[in-house]
């Protein structure tokens, strides 16, 4: 079928993308139009003593000042995270109160402790600035080190030593004693370097209060504008759900960063009904860099057992993670279920104990980007493996061989099951691919250039399609994790899917229109797909973790389910047929074994006139399913990446990646690579080229593209991809198992494995920058 | 952005005028350091004065062996020059690293010198090839012209008008990117010239661009990369960061002079 499941089909979005005519929240533009700037802390830890409003008030253009205690005053909730984690003493974390703007104390660099109203968003930030704040500065805890150090200052006072909670996951005793029976030991201190998110298009909010309707729109950046309506009703007291719309039009990249609901868009949604107006914010790089929720950002030491085979006898992680000022929405989960269930890796380990501490700093919140919890065990789990094969003298590829799962479903210790897979050809593929026996030619020929030739594996898992809701709720989580669709059949027989997954860049109008025209024999071109509007969309829970295909396809297909039982009653009695002999093929609905049939169009027809329908039959052809998915589905991968090493100036170049993923059933290969080559490269960013940096004082030292490098075209080779496609995942209706997050997840161990194979020595933390290859290069001298 | 007021200048006299009248006057060429801080407001001048449509402030001609470079030139015009490229095909190599191709033919070498940034190309290259910067008052050779961290010998009301270059017999410049600006974290210089051998390096100093003498005296008795080799590299006075602790830049420093002299 020329458009359905498995075709590179074009996608449908991009003609407006690239013509400059899709539609952001940012060109949103209402007639009673004004402005909001915030007033942020220049501070990382102090106390608001005074608010001095008269010289911007004074400008001419300027509406209002608005502050916190205004905010509070008026009702509007504290933000809260959405996932409780109860630590092992049985005690809840510890959640400290997050104002969305602040009251009594800041407690990051860009605290917002004011907002400005204005005419037009120059002078709002013009005003902004002669807004005075009396602040008393504050000593300050930084990082976790800092946080964690006696005498370390109270940042929230409900979190003791200004730890949240205290976690495990695994059994310790049976951990500790595989460790003991083992022949060989390897130990790693490891750091997940803290990144900033960036997506192309910055935050931005449009909130307008019509006080004829005492109702709210707001045209927000969210990968999950139903959540957003349902926290600011239920949680932020906004507004209750029937007079708050949410749209996410157009939105540019989120990467987790659009997931949150921050303290910009409550203001903005509060501001609208104590001016009257409308009113936009639309944050710039900079702001981006201080306020958008950052990624990782953990210490680990970890241990990992093997026998004199090589066989994993125990594995024991104790981690550190930064949740910085305040708990963002789904901050716990993601060092915690998100983290520590990936622990198994592709291997058949039968003893893991994982501990997780995680305390606030005076950062900026950090929360769930691209990957969320899995890059951080999937880096942990395979520069293991890669160490400690170099330490027992044994090939890379050979150790994750001999301790690779072989059968599925497979039950691991750290919950989760296994769906389905096949990593010894996978790994196998990806060997082919990468030419690994000409390798050590290719070493030679750099050596005589004077370069040094290394090679990294990485052999990774990662959970997709979060979640079974009961499970979920069991864990701690606030929500259910189903997602929905409704499938509305046209009179003309066209058809809409709307849905509650939500696109911001990965392409769903073209791939959620394919397998309804896969499934119907009907032109890609006849469906259109409705998302982001709770005004038009049933319900949904959003896009993040790789969910839309795995949860949000399947709610599509059992709508459609209930679609095709409709279609093939109508046609069996229109054509007085058996409904069991009823066939849908290449847009026509059939009696199997004769000439009669209807096209796919008469039926939409003969539905809404209603004048020959079954007597018991309502009119009408629109379904609505909702999908709980019973388990998450597991897409896996081999990453090999080869990398040539400038010992002169530590100048690293990546000259070959080769990716050979497991993402079961692929809708369409094109963008299923696209978001291979965006994955990876944003792996590669981690890898080599991204950190946040505080200093001590938590002052932000690179808060724009002049310091804080992301990747460039020219960082990142042409990549070799294939796909392994014989193992669908046998928990959702299509087989798909979600490939948004892989490359992100599984590229780092692949680079840094290479990187520290060509220098010779395995001391080497992300980013591997130049100057820390070099620096790295002379220590092992 | 602040509001500020628009001058286009028609003259140098024009210019100057505009200068002096205005509260906070600045100039304005190609406006690619300056218009980017005026966003982030950390920098908001009450006028600015545009040079560029001065007669004779844009354009390179050539007289004999001597470059004489508007100031107002753009450096794709640079990069592109004929005249350039063929008595200091260095000069015209820099001219197109500097920045992207937005930047290349927005910003222009006037404008790069009097902001003097550390880590800027030019100075490098005007440095080592014994430069001089003429202005509406005078002239300036290199050496006296780059003072220290955004800081020239240019006073209140001067205004750079062209650059002056003599061909060197050979040169190259190398520089080592800052993985995230694209900026020299380290940038080398070396020319051999009408006026003897230099080694001008950027993006390292503590004081901007600077001579190495070392390096200099190593290349002077043998224009050899391996004369490098026994010169040490002190790091004190190199600027230290994120990006490269100073020991760093001065390893760079040597390995990059190396690279030049094996380009030249």
């Amino acid at each position: 079928m020329k458009d359905g499941i498995g075709a590179p089909v074009k996608r449908k979005e991009d003609k407006r993308f690239t013509t400059g005519k899709g539609k952001y929240t940012d060109d949103i533009r209402n007639d009673n139009q004004a402005y909001a700037a915030f007033v942020r802390s220049p501070y990382a830890h102090a106390r608001v003593k005074g608010i001095d409003t008269s010289a911007a008030l004074a400008m001419e253009g300027v509406i209002d000042v608005l502050n916190g205690q205004q905010l509070t005053g008026d009702g509007i909730g504290n933000i809260i995270c959405g996932w409780a984690i109860t630590s092992k003493d049985g005690s809840p974390m510890n959640m400290g109160a997050w104002s969305a703007l602040a009251t009594e104390k800041v407690r990051y660099v860009g605290d917002a402790v004011a907002v400005v109203i204005a005419e037009s968003q120059a002078l709002a930030r013009i005003a902004a600035e002669a807004v005075e704040v009396d602040y008393e500065e504050l000593p300050v805890a930084a990082n976790i080190t800092a946080a964690m150090a006696d005498g370390a200052p109270q940042i929230h006072d409900n979190a003791p030593g200004n730890q949240i909670y205290d976690w495990e996951l695994g059994d310790e005793a049976a951990t500790d004693a595989g460790l003991a029976e083992a022949a060989h030991v390897t130990t790693l201190n490891i750091t997940n370097n803290r990144l900033s998110p960036n997506p192309m298009e910055p935050r931005s909010a449009v909130a307008t209060y019509d006080d004829a309707e005492d109702h709210y729109t707001l045209y927000t950046t969210s990968q999950n504008p139903h959540v957003a309506r349902l926290v600011l009703s239920a949680f932020y007291n906004v507004a209750p759900e029937h007079k708050l719309r949410v749209i996410a039009p157009d939105v540019g990249g989120g990467f987790g960063a659009k997931i949150y609901i921050y303290p910009e868009e409550i203001t903005c949604l509060w501001a609208s009904m104590k001016t009257n107006r409308s009113i936009k914010w639309t944050s710039d790089r900079s702001e981006a860099f201080l306020t958008d929720a950052h990624g990782r950002d953990h210490i680990t030491t970890a241990k990992m057992g093997f026998d004199k085979d090589g066989k994993i006898t125990g594995f024991k992680i104790d981690t550190l993670a930064n949740i910085g000022a305040y708990m963002s929405l789904f901050s716990s989960s993601v060092p915690t279920y998100l983290y520590a269930p990936l622990m198994s890796g592709q291997y058949n380990i039968q003893n893991i104990h994982c501990n997780v501490r995680t305390y606030y700093t005076n950062t900026v919140p950090v929360d769930a980007y691209r990957g969320a919890g899995r890059p951080e065990a999937t880096y942990l789990v395979e520069r293991m493996m890669e160490t400690a094969a170099r330490e027992m003298g044994m090939d890379p590829a050979e150790l994750r061989r001999r301790n690779f799962v072989q059968e599925f479903p497979h039950q691991t210790p750290v919950l989760m099951q296994y769906d389905s897979g096949d990593f010894p050809k996978i790994l196998q593929m990806a060997q082919d691919a990468a030419d690994i026996a000409g390798f050590e030619a290719r070493k030679a020929e750099a050596a005589k250039r004077g370069k040094l030739r290394g090679l990294g594996y990485s052999t990774f898992i990662e959970a997709c399609g979060l979640a079974p809701s009961k499970a979920a709720g069991s864990l701690g989580a606030g929500v259910g994790l189903w997602e929905s669709a409704e499938v509305r059949v046209n009179p003309v027989g066209s058809i809409e899917i709307l849905t509650g997954s939500h696109s911001h860049g990965q392409g769903h109008e073209t791939t959620f229109a394919q397998i309804v025209a896969d499934r119907f024999g009907l032109p890609v071109e006849n469906v259109s797909i409705v998302h982001g509007d709770t005004d038009k969309v049933q319900f949904g829970m959003g896009t993040y973790g790789s969910r839309s295909g795995p949860v949000g396809m399947s709610a599509v297909v059992k709508a459609m389910d209930k679609v095709e039982a409709k279609v093939k009653k109508i046609a069996a009695h229109t054509l007085e047929a058996s409904e069991d002999d009823i066939v849908i093929e290449g847009g026509e609905v059939k009696v199997s074994g004769t000439d009669k049939s209807m096209a796919w169009h008469e039926v939409g027809l003969a539905a809404y006139v209603a004048h020959n329908l079954p007597d018991d039959m309502e009119p009408g052809l629109k379904e609505t399913a909702f999908f709980d998915p019973v388990n998450f589905s597991f897409p896996s991968g081999a990453f090999i990446c080869e990398v040539e090493v400038d010992p002169d100036t530590g100048q690293t170049e990546i000259v070959n990646f080769t990716s050979a993923d497991d993402f079961g059933t692929i809708i369409n290969p094109m963008i299923v690579e696209g978001q291979v080559h965006g994955g990876v490269t944003q792996g590669i960013g981690q890898a080599m080229l991204e950190q946040v940096v505080y200093d001590e004082d938590g002052q932000l030292l690179n808060g724009s593209y002049m310091d804080y490098a992301m990747p460039r075209a020219a960082d990142v080779p042409s990549y070799s991809i294939s796909h392994h496609e014989d193992s669908p995942s046998p928990n959702n209706p299509l087989g798909v198992k979600g490939c948004g997050e892989a490359g992100a997840i599984g590229a780092p161990p692949a680079v840094i494995n290479a990187i520290t194979d060509a220098i010779g020595t395995n001391d080497l933390a992300m980013p591997a920058t130049p100057q820390a290859v070099w620096n790295a290069i002379q220590a092992a001298k | 952005m602040y509001p500020t007021k628009y001058h286009k200048a028609a003259s140098i006299d024009d210019a100057v005028a505009a200068l002096n009248a205005g509260e906070d006057a600045k100039l304005l060429a190609g406006g690619q350091t300056l218009i980017a801080a005026m966003k982030q407001h950390l920098a908001a001048p009450s006028d600015l004065i545009d040079v560029r449509a001065i007669d004779g402030m844009s354009g390179v001609s050539a007289d004999g062996d001597t470059l004489v470079i508007g100031a107002a030139t753009t450096h794709a015009e640079v990069a592109g020059n004929a005249d350039v490229q063929r008595l200091c095909p260095a000069l015209a190599a820099l001219a197109g690293g500097i920045g992207d191709p937005a930047v290349r033919y927005a910003g222009t070498i006037g404008g790069s010198i009097a902001n003097n940034d550390p880590s800027a190309d030019y100075p490098a290259g005007l440095l080592a090839l014994g430069a001089t910067i003429v202005t509406n008052t005078r002239e300036i050779a290199a050496d006296d012209f780059f003072e220290g961290l955004f800081t020239t010998a240019l006073e209140d009301g001067e205004i750079i008008t062209s650059v002056r270059v003599n061909a060197p017999k050979r040169a190259a410049y190398i520089k080592f990117r800052q993985p995230a600006s694209l900026f020299a974290l380290v940038g080398v210089f070396v020319a051999d010239g009408a006026g003897g051998v230099r080694v001008a390096v950027t993006g390292a100093g503590e004081d901007g661009v600077f001579r190495h003498a070392g390096l200099e005296e190593a290349l002077s008795a043998d224009w050899a990369s391996s004369a490098a080799d026994s010169v040490s590299v002190d790091s004190d006075g190199l600027l230290s960061d994120i990006h490269g602790s100073a020991a760093y830049r001065a390893n760079l420093i040597k390995v990059l002079t190396k690279r030049a002299v094996e380009a030249s």
